[in-house]
Parts: C-alpha cells; sequence; structure tokens
C-alpha cells in the first residue's frame, strides 16, 4: 500500500467560494483550527462570477424606501413558490442586512447612494434624498417589490470574495488549493473527514476534522450547456451521496436561463431584452409574439426559455457545429444605445464569440443556470444522517429557495449561510473531540487506491470518460430540461442507467504519472451520473409544476400532494436513488398566487 | 467561407516525469466559427491527448486562471478568439511562476504569498457593531476602490515585466496596485511609514524599471501605469520626508489616479 499524508485540524471545509470562507472565519474566530480544500485558488471560485448583486433589504435607495425584512421574505417565498423552508428564510432575511453591512466593514466598495433627482430608463422620476446619501445603495433585480440589489458596479461577487479572503488570509485560516475532497471518512454514524487528492502532484492524503463542511457550489455543469464555471461539478454533492445515509434534497428543481451565448455559455443578462431586442428563428422571424402576445420577449425567464425550446423543437431552430441555437436581435437598437447602455452584452459578445451586435445575431439559447437542491441540511446547517456533517451556500438544500431563486438571493445567500451555519459548526466542534478508528481510515483510502488503480490496469473494454459524459449531458440537456414529460424522463432515466452501468469500466486512455487530468475526470465522473440520475428521477416522480420544475404533462402546481421536498438517497451498491419526501415547513405565508409565471395562469397551449 | 486548419504547438513537460525534458507538440484543430481557445484546448485534450495540462475555471475572464503566452504575449486564453490566431500558434505556460504542468503554472500561492507579505487586507482599530448603520461613504471613493480592486491577478502582468523575470523577489504590478487600492480606502487606517515598510523598497514600488509592458498587458484595462505612479509618488515622499497631503496616505483629494468608472 502506498503512503498517504495525513493532516488534523478542528474544522475543515471543502470549498473556499463564498459560503466555505464565511463559515471558515466564523469557526476561526471562535478560536478554532480551519483547513480549507479547493480545486482552484480561493479568488478563482465561481463565487466571483456574480457580477448581479446581492439582495438585502436596507432601503436606502429611493426605489427602496420602505423596504424591510418581511417585504424581502415574500418575495422569496413566491419565488421559490413555496416550496422553501419557510424559518430558513425568515433567519435568512433577518440576517443578510447584518452580513452586507460586515463586508462593508471588512472592505467591500459596495456602490453608495448620491443625492438628487434622476429619470430612469423607463422615463419614471425618481428623488435619492439628502439624508440616504454614502450609505449603501441598490438596484432592481427580476422577482421583487423593491429595488434591494446592492452590487459593486459590474464585479459583486469578485469584490465580495476578494475582500472575504483578504480576511481569511489575515485570520490564518490554512488553505489547501489544487486539492479535490474524493470521498468522505465515516462509519455510517459520523463524518471524520476526507479523503483527498492533490491536483499537482495526484497524491491522495487524509483530512480529519471535528466537523467537515460541504460548500462546493452547484452542480451546473453536469448539462453541457450551462453559464457555471468549469469546477462546478456537483463534487461535494456527490460525497455526502455517496455516504448512503446522507440525502440530497429537490434535485429536480434546476434553474435555466433563456440567453446562454453560444457556444460558451456565458450569460447574455435580460438586459437586452428588456431595451427592446427580438428573438429570432432560422427564418429571421420573430416569433414571441405568437407565443406570448402581451408580453412577447419580456415574459418571465422560465417562460421565456420554455417557448424558445418549444420553438426549436418544431425544427425551426438555427443548427450549428455546437447544436440548435436561436437569435437574439439587438441591432435596431443602434450603435450609440448598444455601445453605451448594453455594453456589457456587447463585450462579451465581442470578446468571446467575435461577433459585433451592431451588425451581427448574437447566438444564444436556454442554459442551465442554477442548482436549486443538494446536500439536505436543518436549520443549522448539519446534514441529515451524519453527525459531524455541515453543508452550506448552492452546495446546500437548506432550502432557502425552493424550486426557484431569485436573482441577488445565491450571493447572499453564501454569505449568510457561511456566517449563521459557521457558528453552528463551531458550536458542534468545540462540543466534540477527533475521534476515528484507524481502521475506518485506512478502508476509505483503500477505496480510492483501488478505483484509481484500476483505471490503469483494466484490462479491455475501456469506456472513453469524455465519450460517456457526453451522453449524460445530451441526455439531461434533451430530457430533464426545461420541459419535461413522463415520456421523455423515462428515456433520460434508460440513458443515464445506462451510461451509469458503463461508468464501472472506466479506463485510462493514455496514462501518465503526477496529476494526469483524465484520472481526474475519471474519478468525478461516476458520481455525477449518480447526481443526474437523482435528478431524474426526482423530476420523473414529481408529477406537478412547481417553480423551474415544468411538467407538459402536468401543467399545474399541485398543493394538495406535492407541497413536499424530494429526498434523494442512493444505497451502496444500488442502480439508482430511493426517493423519500418530507413536508415543507409553512410558517408565515400560505402556498396563494405569484402574481407570474405559467402554473398561476390558465392551462394554456402545449 | 472554408473552415482553416489550425495548428498549436504546445509547450509540454510533466514536472513528474523530470528526464524528459520539455518539448513542442504539435496538434492540428479543424477551426469553427466564434472559437476560442477554451474551446481548442478542450477539444484537443478530449480528442487527441488526454494528458494535456492547463487551467480554466469561468472562461468569461472574470476567474483570471488561464493565463498563457500566447504567440509571445502573455494574454487569458479565455479571450482568445482563434480568428484572430495565424495558422500556427505557439502556447507557452507563464514565466516566473511555478510551472505544475503542460500550461498549468502555480499563479494562485504567487498571490497568497504577496497578500500575506504585503497584508493585503483593511486595517483597523474599529470593531463591527451588528445593531449600527454602515458608516457612510462617499460613491466617487467606492469608484476609485474599486477601479484597483477589479485586478483578477491572472499574472499577465508579471509574466510580462522584464524586472520580474531578472529579479526573483520583485512584488510586480498587480502588487503594487492591490497596495494602491488600500490606499484610497478611508477605511484602511495605516500610516505611510506603514505602507512604506510593505512597498517602499526595490521589492516593491522603487524596483519598477518604468517599462509598462504591465500596463500593455492588463486583460482588465486596469491603468497600471497610474496606479504604479501613484504608489511612487506617495512613498518617495515619504522617503524624502515631505508631507504626503493632510492626513494620510490615501486621503482622497491628494489622489488623482485611475481613471473614473462612473
Amino acid at each position: 500500500m502506498s503512503s498517504y499524508d495525513t493532516f488534523f485540524t478542528d474544522v475543515l471545509i471543502v470549498g473556499a467560494g463564498l459560503a466555505g470562507e464565511r463559515a471558515a472565519i466564523a469557526a476561526r474566530d471562535r478560536g478554532l483550527e480551519v483547513t480549507i480544500l479547493s480545486l482552484v485558488p480561493p479568488r478563482r471560485s465561481h463565487s466571483t462570477a456574480a457580477q448581479g448583486g446581492m439582495q438585502a433589504s436596507l432601503g436606502n435607495s429611493a426605489m427602496g424606501y420602505g423596504d424591510n425584512p418581511d417585504i424581502h421574505f415574500q418575495d422569496t417565498v413566491k419565488g421559490s413558490d413555496w416550496g422553501c423552508d419557510q424559518d430558513v428564510a425568515r433567519l435568512f432575511v433577518n440576517t443578510v442586512p447584518v452580513a452586507i453591512r460586515q463586508l462593508s466593514f471588512w472592505g467591500v466598495p459596495w456602490n453608495r447612494v448620491t443625492a438628487g433627482r434622476k429619470t430612469l430608463p423607463d422615463g419614471r422620476e425618481i428623488e435619492d434624498k439628502k439624508e440616504f446619501e454614502g450609505l449603501i445603495t441598490a438596484r432592481d433585480f427580476g422577482g421583487t417589490a423593491k429595488w434591494r440589489t446592492c452590487y459593486t458596479s459590474d464585479g459583486t461577487g469578485h469584490t465580495v470574495q476578494y475582500t472575504m479572503d483578504s480576511i481569511v488570509i489575515a485570520r490564518g485560516v490554512t488553505v489547501h488549493d489544487r486539492t479535490e475532497a474524493i470521498a468522505l471518512i465515516h462509519d455510517g454514524r459520523k463524518c471524520f473527514g476526507v479523503v483527498a487528492r492533490s491536483l499537482r502532484s495526484g497524491r491522495l492524503r487524509v483530512y480529519l476534522a471535528r466537523a467537515t463542511v460541504i460548500a462546493t457550489g452547484g452542480y451546473g455543469r453536469l448539462y453541457p450547456a450551462s453559464t457555471n464555471a468549469v469546477i462546478n461539478e456537483g463534487t461535494g454533492m456527490s460525497l455526502a451521496l455517496d455516504t448512503g445515509v446522507v440525502p440530497l434534497g429537490n434535485m429536480e428543481a434546476v434553474q435555466f436561463h433563456p440567453t446562454g451565448l453560444v457556444p460558451v455559455w456565458i450569460l447574455i443578462t435580460e438586459g437586452a431584452r428588456g431595451d427592446g431586442g427580438y428573438l429570432l428563428d432560422k427564418n429571421l422571424y420573430r416569433f414571441m409574439p405568437d407565443y406570448e402576445p402581451k408580453k412577447k420577449e419580456l415574459a418571465s425567464r422560465d417562460v421565456v426559455s420554455r417557448r424558445m425550446i418549444q420553438h426549436m423543437r418544431k425544427g425551426l431552430g438555427v443548427d450549428s457545429p455546437y447544436g440548435q441555437h436561436l437569435w437574439l436581435d439587438i441591432r435596431h437598437l443602434g450603435a450609440k444605445h448598444i455601445n453605451t447602455n448594453l455594453r456589457e452584452i456587447a463585450n462579451i459578445c465581442r470578446n468571446f464569440a467575435g461577433i459585433d451586435p451592431v451588425r451581427d445575431l448574437i447566438p444564444v439559447r436556454p442554459t442551465q443556470h442554477y442548482s436549486m437542491g443538494g446536500v439536505r441540511v436543518d436549520i443549522d446547517g448539519h446534514a441529515y444522517g451524519l453527525q459531524g456533517l455541515f453543508a452550506a451556500g448552492e452546495a446546500a438544500c437548506w432550502d432557502l429557495h425552493g424550486f426557484n431563486r431569485l436573482g441577488g438571493n445565491s450571493l447572499a445567500e453564501t454569505t449568510v449561510a457561511g456566517m449563521v451555519i459557521g457558528e453552528k459548526v463551531a458550536d458542534y466542534a468545540l462540543g466534540t473531540e477527533t475521534d476515528y478508528s484507524p481502521a475506518v481510515v485506512r478502508d476509505a483510502v483503500r477505496v480510492q487506491e483501488e478505483r484509481i488503480q484500476a483505471l490503469t490496469s483494466r484490462a479491455d473494454g475501456r469506456e472513453n470518460v469524455w465519450a460517456l459524459r457526453n451522453e449524460m449531458g445530451a441526455a439531461l440537456m434533451e430530457h430533464v430540461g426545461i420541459f419535461r414529460t413522463g415520456e421523455g424522463l423515462q428515456k433520460a432515466v434508460d440513458k443515464l442507467t445506462a451510461v451509469y452501468e458503463r461508468s464501472a469500466r472506466l479506463g485510462l486512455h493514455a496514462p501518465a504519472s503526477g496529476a494526469n487530468p483524465e484520472v481526474t475526470a475519471c474519478l468525478r465522473l461516476p458520481g455525477m451520473i449518480r447526481l443526474a440520475l437523482c435528478i431524474a428521477h426526482g423530476a420523473l416522480a414529481r408529477t406537478e409544476s412547481r417553480g423551474s420544475h415544468a411538467r407538459e404533462d402536468f401543467p399545474r402546481r399541485d398543493d394538495v400532494n406535492w407541497l413536499k421536498r424530494t429526498l434523494a438517497y442512493w444505497d451502496p451498491g444500488s442502480p439508482a436513488p430511493r426517493l423519500a419526501y418530507e413536508p415543507v415547513k409553512i410558517t408565515e405565508l400560505p402556498p396563494g398566487d405569484r402574481g407570474y409565471g405559467e402554473t398561476a395562469a390558465p392551462v394554456g397551449q402545449g | 467561407m472554408a473552415n482553416r486548419t489550425l495548428t498549436f504547438k504546445i509547450f509540454r513537460y510533466n514536472p513528474a516525469v523530470p528526464e524528459k525534458k520539455p518539448y513542442l507538440a504539435e496538434y492540428r484543430v479543424e477551426e469553427q466559427p466564434r472559437m476560442t481557445l477554451f474551446t481548442v484546448l478542450n477539444q484537443i485534450r478530449e480528442e487527441q491527448d488526454p494528458t494535456l495540462v492547463f487551467d480554466f475555471v469561468c472562461r468569461a475572464a472574470i476567474c483570471g486562471s488561464c493565463a498563457m503566452i500566447i504567440n509571445g504575449k502573455p494574454r487569458l486564453a479565455c479571450k482568445t478568439l482563434t480568428k484572430d490566431l495565424p495558422r500556427v500558434t505557439t502556447l507557452l505556460p507563464l514565466p516566473v511562476f511555478k510551472l505544475i504542468g503542460d500550461l498549468s503554472v502555480d499563479t494562485g500561492t504567487w498571490f497568497r504569498h504577496i497578500s500575506l507579505k504585503t497584508e493585503s487586507w483593511i486595517h483597523t482599530g474599529k470593531t463591527f457593531d451588528p445593531a449600527a448603520q454602515e458608516e457612510r461613504m462617499d460613491n466617487d471613493t467606492a469608484l476609485r476602490i474599486y477601479e484597483a480592486e477589479r485586478c483578477i491577478e491572472c499574472g499577465c502582468c508579471i509574466a510580462g515585466c522584464a524586472t520580474a523575470n531578472i529579479q526573483e523577489d520583485f512584488m510586480g504590478a498587480a502588487t503594487i496596485n492591490r497596495v494602491a487600492r488600500f490606499m484610497v480606502d478611508p477605511r484602511d487606517e495605516r500610516t505611510p511609514a506603514q505602507y512604506f515598510d510593505v512597498i517602499g523598497s526595490n521589492e516593491g514600488t522603487f524596483g519598477c524599471m518604468g517599462l509598462m509592458a504591465c500596463d500593455n498587458n492588463c486583460p482588465m484595462q486596469i491603468p497600471l501605469q497610474y496606479q504604479l505612479a501613484y504608489v511612487r509618488r506617495k512613498m518617495a515622499a515619504f522617503g524624502l520626508g515631505q508631507p504626503t497631503g493632510p492626513g494620510q496616505a490615501g486621503t482622497p483629494e491628494v489622489h488623482t489616479a485611475g481613471r473614473s468608472t462612473a
């Protein structure tokens, strides 16, 4: 057996994005030794890509006057289509103003209120009052009653992550970057840490801790078209699922954004359509008015996404080497408008697709954007089923977002969850000792060594990791996307089951020593397919439409039968997840009409 | 328009196999519309050579992971379109930083070390009061901080810097810009003397030879030339015993660096 290095720490955090780093600071400030593992240097985490902002009901800007946590609560619950935990939503909305002010204290250069009269793009006149000048301001975001989204120009995630990381450095938190946790060490009752693999050397390591926190972000990259960073492959969720005792919550709740740029899938914001952009098909025909005569291109995110898919299914999409897409046309807005008001969009088109939206059509299609589901935890962030294991941020199903997340609530969740759950992690770690059985550790390492060995020594019939991965992605994109039907979901389940079976025969095609990227991919893929199966099975079983989960064969929300959360367990050796359900906690706001979206409207066409 | 066949000559070296000397490997890729080096390198890894090592995270010029030497210049690979490349392109890893393998270098460790060395966090004697309203700040000051804060630590300015290439301990433009970010921030209570200890040396602001390749190579168009001049002027004034303006370093009214982002 090969040797491996062992590291001891009080608190082990897997993932160095905002949720992980904020939890690390909380535990460190309680006097605990904290180690963070990260696939990449912390400042390269996907949290940095959140450009929009962070919702907090400060009420400092003219369009936010009178805002308070109660209104933020209502927006969040409605947005979730009543799928969220209302105790968590209440805790969140009450805490986020403190979180944002603390970030300001730590150094985030939030944009501030400037007093005076202003004219909005739609012609409305507003006045920011002198008494609020210099306080943190906010911008407008979809689905909110007030302007509540605090921001730093076009780089909110970036500045918050850099500030958070500066505090992590100042506090002396240990960070091991380019290190991937590949299995939890546990005895079915308690978690003792992780087996990890260095992405520099390829060597295995053991990390032992009193408490372990999963903060690895979402699983967006299971889908071939995703706005997410390439590292968002659900690695932490896989670790939890693989224990057999920790469930994942609401994995079928997947958010899509209508306009990802083909083929790099970078987000083209709503601003393009808000300012008058059209969607065109392969005949350059503007099709949205046929489906949505009133709102046209400006219907809600999920509705526009569904109509785009529906239209492409009729064979009216544009063929390309990267699959079918549609066109976004903003040429009629003119060079001046595009180069000033829509500068960010114009730059993305020029830099990443080499097209000029003043002259050219923009290739777009609905793109995976956010994972509402994740490791199911209680309000303290403690995972179901395993003592000493916690989860926070997009990796967790806390459950703040239910079946649909509001813009500006993801960045806010990372920080608030890190803050709140970090304290609970510290409470737990201070009340327990590092106790582990050497045999449990040895066994956990041996299993991983054997997996790596098998990739090299497999005699024949080696499956190619990239080919299998593409098959998984195609099944998800085609059948577990924006529109879902029982028939399609069954096809996805069948396909994914077959792909999963083949993934047991993954093998290397060009063995190399050191941190071979093919080994990294091969170690991840079976876990990714298990996540995909949780999504597909959960979606097949849920015979209703709620938030982002839209079933064509069950177009209405069904509170009688489905006001409940899906829990997906993976029994070791099983070919499929085992689904269970639990009630959703409703404390303040009973289910009602969201006031937007299709599920609230009469059942219409297809 | 017929698609071109592009040739990529890519630096290969695996530190785990030191006996095999570094070499350039050649790969051919059919050019597609709207193709970037992100697409190219992933395609090579998936279809031609699964051992090829490189780094991408956001692929949208936000995270700073994918800087490399593209036909002789430090650039972000994600932001490089093949339509702007000749038929034959050479890709090398960034110099100065420790090589992890092939095109991957350890910028993360380098920048973390530099943050520690320059204590790049807000230094304040105050404690946070969760019940209090935030302290007010002029929006122009917030924008000025953000202008320097935009650095994504990709390493292009360091890799293209003649001083950094010959003087191992030179901290480079990104570091000096990072210090400038704290100097203009009224929340940071450090004195000019404390900043001088951090950056007023040959490793810091006085090591710069003024060649300004950093300014040309910055993919974020941060005005590094102005930021470097600002810090050097501040530190020179302190070193020569002149007043640095009313109050501390970073008092907004004496600061003229940085283009406005408004």
